[in-house]
């Protein structure tokens, strides 16, 4: 257990919007080629902990960082790193699907253009990303189609597929199935399970089974600070605080 | 008893003030049409006036008042859109931003003929344009662009901040979002605000007065720093201004129902491009 990898880590980090203090102190290690999942009531900070990795908080007015954000050590708030090129090593699925406007196809290959990926790996490129995303089955005759048609779980898995395809090496979840059909979810567990042979997995979750489902490590935040942090089943079945006792038994939150 | 009555009140005014409104609409339509209809032929589209303007047709109008649209198009539309880029995607929203947003809209409320004055002393006599197409094409980008710049920002606000964030997540820089996913996307807002638009730019007289358009001209419009005809100067002059005036009434009404086609036509591309998209 101790030679594992830490891929993406936080290290004492300080995040405000505007005046309000929103991370405290949050120290956080995500081990490579394992799900890490992120829970905590609403407004705890996770989401705001999750996006800090990819740097989406970029074009928010007023939000100071401070600390260290780091992707196999290398400092992510570096300014002489390229943002687009690390958002291209740390890809994002957002909470509700958010498919581009255009066709299943293009979906794929807008991240491949705007990256530099030569036309002729295309083709190949949509086809392994859909399979590994388990929607190619379902899409295959229709790629031409807009992506706006599918069904909402088909848009996540088609998200999916669109950051799988740059071949990431940290997949950030915000929430993934919260807009989603309880058969979608599970799809979409089973999903992130497989990927994780391949990627680096932080998720936030508000659904303590889903968290139990997927996670092998589990960290929980509340108003901004981490709590306790574990292996998942430690952390459901033999909390250490209070406080993680009372959430993960649903007395609030 | 009272409880059964308001709502037939409440639903007898709104109805009323519908009807109304219709009524009027439909009379104003009735009394161009048919006192129109008689003039309209292929003859009176496709020829220049003739004996001054007792007869003939209205080519050279047509003409000039689909070129000056053409040429307000191209200087409204890309400052335009433009801005509204600068303004939604990239400007803070602190005060300047807001200031600048205000002046726009107040823009948006000068009287037309204002523009006409200050197109006359800036493109006409500063720049030296002359009383030509150009600088009355000019004074007609600028009354159109609050209107641009309002919708366009109007169309970019109504595209989610998750749209943008798909973009970014995958390595697109802001530029590259805005260029790729997001204008796409507003794509119909933005054109049927630009359409709009212009069918009102195609009916306004005042801002062309000073600026360019004639009564009459000899030679067939087209040239861009020459004096043209329009449809809307034409049909102020053959209603008003005209020695016989009573022997040109139907072709005064002709006039105004070619340009009322004309504005009719664009409102019905701005209709398509929305029906089209909403299939989507």
């Amino acid at each position: 257990m101790n030679s594992e990898h830490i891929k993406l880590a936080a290290r004492n980090v300080d995040l405000w919007f505007g005046a309000k203090h929103v991370l405290k102190q949050v120290n956080a290690a995500f081990p490579q080629n394992e799900v890490t999942a992120l829970i905590g009531p609403s407004g705890c900070g996770k989401s705001t902990l999750l996006r800090s990795f990819n740097r989406m908080h970029d074009l928010v007015p007023d939000v100071r960082i401070e600390g260290k954000l780091l992707l196999e050590e290398q400092d992510l708030y570096d300014k002489k790193a390229s943002v687009t090129q690390l958002r291209k090593r740390i890809g994002m699925v957002f909470q509700k699907p958010n498919p581009f406007p255009k066709s299943i196809y293009e979906n794929i290959t807008y991240g491949l253009k705007i990256n530099g990926v030569p036309a002729g790996q295309h083709k190949e490129i949509v086809e392994r990303s859909l399979k590994e995303s388990f929607i190619w089955d379902e899409v295959k005759d229709d790629l031409d189609k807009p992506a706006m048609r599918l069904s909402g779980g088909q848009q996540q898995r088609l998200c999916i597929a669109r950051t799988v395809a740059l071949r990431p090496e940290v997949i950030l979840m915000d929430e993934p199935c919260s807009a989603l059909d309880p058969l979608s979810t599970l799809k979409i567990e089973e999903l992130i399970i497989k990927l994780k042979e391949e990627y680096t997995i932080v998720i936030v979750t508000h659904n303590m089974q889903q968290a139990q489902r997927v996670a092998d490590k589990t960290y929980f935040l509340y108003l901004g600070e981490v709590i306790e942090n574990g292996p998942t089943a430690s952390i459901f079945n033999d909390p250490k605080q209070q406080l993680t006792k009372n959430y993960v038994t649903g007395h609030f939150g | 008893m009272k409880k059964k009555l308001a709502p037939f009140i409440e639903w007898g005014t709104l109805l009323f003030c519908t009807g109304t409104v219709c009524f009027f609409l439909v009379v104003i339509l009735w009394d161009i049409v048919s006192k129109g209809a008689s003039s309209l032929s292929w003859g009176f589209v496709s020829t220049p006036p003739a004996n001054g303007m007792t007869q003939g047709g209205i080519l050279p109008a047509i003409t000039g008042t689909v070129l000056l649209t053409l040429i307000t198009a191209l200087v409204a539309t890309p400052f335009g859109i433009s801005c509204a880029i600068y303004l939604n995607e990239y400007a803070s929203d602190n005060w300047s931003a807001r200031l600048v947003r205000a002046a726009i809209r107040n823009l948006a409320g000068v009287p037309s003929v204002i523009y006409g004055l200050f197109g006359l002393s800036l493109f006409v006599q500063a720049m030296h344009m002359g009383t030509s197409m150009v600088a009355a094409g000019c004074t007609l980008g600028l009354l159109s662009l609050p209107y641009i710049i309002t919708t366009t920002e109007e169309a970019l606000r109504r595209i989610p901040a998750s749209t943008r964030e798909a973009a970014l997540a995958i390595g697109a820089t802001q530029f590259e979002s805005i260029r790729d996913v997001v204008l796409p996307a507003a794509l119909p807002g933005i054109l049927t605000g630009i359409v709009l638009t212009l069918s009102r730019a195609a009916g306004e007289t005042a801002p062309i007065l000073f600026t360019g358009v004639a009564f009459y001209i000899n030679s067939p419009s087209g040239g861009l720093n020459q004096e043209f005809m329009a449809l809307p100067y034409h049909l102020y002059m053959l209603s008003t201004q005209h020695q016989a005036i009573e022997q040109v009434r139907p072709l005064a009404y002709g006039t105004a129902l070619v340009l009322l086609i004309v504005v009719f036509l664009l409102n019905l591309a701005a209709f398509y491009i929305r029906y089209k998209h909403s299939k989507k």
